[in-house]
């Protein structure tokens, strides 16, 4: 703490922060210390912070509440087979929370976690510092999980500032599903900086739901860092649904060979709301696949955000890299910058991409009102069968559900 | 005897260029009525002002549709009124299944006639007897709209939807286009098999083939954008003959 400086709009904001009492390596805390001292947040000139302004952020009012929930609001419940482990503002609530020792093939560890690799990112470097918890998962190898387990975060209060950590490790041969999903219950101005980082190990399969759902205005910052070994599946799901202001990070490290790797992505955004998905796949290994599909639908004034790199380092033969990222805007002032980016170092290789943004086909909309559907129905059913497009390729049925009935319930929309 | 469709001195244009120019047409109950053409005579565009689609301006002319101002109606409410249009070229609905949509027209049709809802059970029962009488494997009746058909099996999907939402009054835009003599009889099959002594047709055809099929009471060469002969269906076969030069040179005489 000596070390702050308060001259920059990062030293001062880090002041209103409270340093973490979780477990941490002591080097990775020295590392994220010396990456944040001085530093400032970035800015629009920096490429990666290019459509999203951090301001807001620098500027929040901080507080530190207290745990405020009784119980699991019920729209928090997607899976309800699932194991729940619940945390408001960052913290873990093992009150609120399943015995998850309980589970054979899992071994969950509360209060620190460690391993990890310093990543050069204020909001990791911020997540190291000042966390406000950190759990580990074990999912133990040969493990078959028959229902998810499911990280439900919570923003209470005014200005609580979220930054769990969650590692998990998914060993040898073992398959697990896990959910991810955001929920407000009487909150403004919150942040939450989540990072979750997981190993994929050989042979193990791995899906992360992730489902953003709040309603109110706060601001939200997803970290996920991935590793993937020999033989491995990932998958990850990115299912915004609502949120005033949201930044996703998704990094993949493909490192061993024949891993599969898929990245989805379906986005729904009104009035005001900012929605930023940036995510990167590392092809550091031959004979791998991935697969990402970002689809999005915006209206109102909202501003979407897709930046998908891959590389595909120069070791990294037959690789076949699939991406693409869809939208329509329903409305004159909504806008997205999406800019899909291969850089592919390898020459045995394949790669596509795309890009579209469009309105919906008013064609189609025409053909609908010609058998007796109202203007609205028709642009409803467009817009569903577009996100549902993503959507259908999600395994588990109770976040399908889940997702569909939000956007029903926002937008009116049947699927 | 009451009318089912009175359309009266209509001109239509699109993009300021007059496609219509004057044409009049009426069809009773129990009537079916051919209109033939030689391209870009503007059989579509006729369908497609009968439809509502909104680019076409009309500058004058009336059309009484079962004693309603049809063009004072939206395009769904000309549905709901028991208009249906089987479209010459049906376009894909990636996403959007046949079926998913059809119980939604349907329920909106019907709220808007005051009827109830249709139930699930109904409804597909509905889908299983009209996907038979067009001969549509049920499997494309609930696949994406016209999504990866072949042509015939568009058309025929037409069909089905028109089955499904009985309308007064039919308009089939040259759905015998393209067509094989097989999927064409089931298609014809498909139209007489609807056939009520309330509702009526205009089938616009290119060719007298479909005419062997679907027996017109009336059949009307349109022609410059007006309707320039009509006659029984003898006619049709006397424009298969001739050819349109035929009518071409007999409206230069006039003159
Ligand atoms: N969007 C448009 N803009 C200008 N002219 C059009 C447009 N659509 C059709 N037309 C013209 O209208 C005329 C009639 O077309 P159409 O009704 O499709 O004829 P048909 O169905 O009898 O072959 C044609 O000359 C065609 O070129
Ligand atoms: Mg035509």
């Amino acid at each position: 703490m000596s070390q702050t400086l308060m001259n920059t709009k990062l030293d001062q904001f880090r002041s209103k922060l409270t340093p973490s009492k979780v477990k941490i390596d002591q080097t990775l805390l020295d590392q994220a210390d010396a990456y944040l001292n001085g530093r400032e947040f970035p800015t629009r000139r920096d490429e990666f912070w290019k459509y999203t302004r951090l301001t807001k952020i620098s500027n929040l009012e901080v507080n530190v509440n207290a745990s405020i929930i009784q119980s699991v609001p019920e729209e928090a419940i997607i899976n309800p087979n699932a194991q729940k482990i619940v945390f408001e503002n960052g913290v873990y609530r093992k009150d609120l929370s399943d015995d998850i020792h309980q589970v054979s093939g899992i071994e969950f560890k509360e209060k620190g976690n460690s391993n990890f690799k310093f990543q050069e990112d204020v909001f990791y470097a911020l997540n190291y510092k000042y966390s406000t918890d950190a759990i580990t998962i074990d999912i133990e190898s040969k493990t078959i999980l028959k229902d998810p387990i499911h990280l439900i975060m919570i923003s209470t209060g005014q200005g609580s500032v979220s930054m769990p950590r969650i590692a998990i490790n998914a060993a040898k041969f073992s398959e697990s599903e896990f959910i991810v999903s955001t929920h407000d219950v009487n909150s403004q101005n919150c942040l939450s900086n989540v990072v979750i980082e997981a190993d994929v190990h050989e042979n193990a399969k791995l899906t992360i739901n992730k489902i953003q759902n709040e309603k109110s205005s706060n601001f939200s910052v997803f970290n996920e860092r991935v590793d993937q070994a020999l033989n491995s599946c990932f998958t990850i799901n990115t299912l915004t649904l609502n949120g005033s202001w949201i930044r996703n990070n998704v990094r993949i490290n493909v490192k061993g060979q024949n891993a599969e790797t898929h990245l989805m992505g379906a986005y729904v955004t009104n009035e005001n709301q900012h929605l930023d998905n940036h995510t990167l796949i590392d092809h550091l290994a031959p004979n791998c696949q991935s697969n990402e599909l970002y689809k999005g639908v915006l209206d109102g004034k909202s501003t979407g955000v897709f930046n998908g790199k891959v590389f595909v380092r120069k070791d990294a033969q037959k690789i076949n890299a699939f991406q693409s990222n869809g939208n329509v805007l329903l409305s004159d002032d909504a806008t997205i910058n999406s800019k899909p980016e291969l850089e592919i170092y390898a020459d045995d290789v394949k790669c596509s991409h795309g890009s579209t943004t469009g309105q919906l086909d008013e064609d189609a909309v025409y053909y609908l009102r010609t058998r007796g559907l109202s203007e609205k129905s028709a642009r409803h059913l467009l817009v569903a069968a577009f996100i549902g497009d993503v959507l259908e390729k999600i395994e588990d049925e109770h976040v399908v559900k889940y997702a569909e009935n939000a956007l029903s319930k926002r937008y009116g929309w049947s699927f | 005897m009451k009318t089912l469709i009175n359309i009266k001195d209509l001109h239509a244009s699109i993009n300021g260029k007059e496609i219509l120019k004057g044409l009049n047409l009426e069809v009773k109950p129990g009537e079916i009525h051919a209109v033939m053409g030689p391209n870009g005579a503007g059989k579509s565009t006729l369908a497609s002002v009968l439809a509502g689609r909104e680019e076409y301006e009309i500058t004058e002319g009336t059309v009484d549709f079962d004693g309603k101002d049809l063009l004072e109606l939206s395009t769904e409410d000309r549905a709901r009124e028991g208009l249906f249009l089987a479209f010459q070229y049906p376009v894909e609905i990636p996403g959007v299944s046949n079926v998913n949509f059809l119980r939604t027209a349907l329920n909106e049709i019907r709220e808007y006639n005051g009827q109830e809802q249709i139930s699930a059970k109904d409804f597909m029962a509905l889908v299983r007897e009209k996907s038979t009488l067009v001969e549509l494997d049920s499997k494309l009746a609930s696949r994406s709209v016209n999504e990866g058909f072949s042509g015939g099996e568009k058309k025929r999907n037409e069909i089905f939807q028109m089955a499904m939402l009985q309308p007064k009054l039919a308009i089939l835009d040259e759905t015998d286009s393209g067509l094989d003599i097989d999927a064409l009889r089931i298609v014809a099959n498909g139209v007489n098999k609807l056939k009520t002594p309330e509702n009526g047709a205009i089938v616009i055809t290119h060719y007298q083939r479909l005419l062997d099929y679907i027996v017109p009471d009336f059949v009307h060469v349109l022609y410059d954008g007006k309707i320039v002969k009509s006659g029984s269906k003898e006619l049709a076969l006397e424009l298969e003959e001739k050819g349109y030069d035929w009518i071409k040179e007999e409206l230069e005489k006039a003159h």
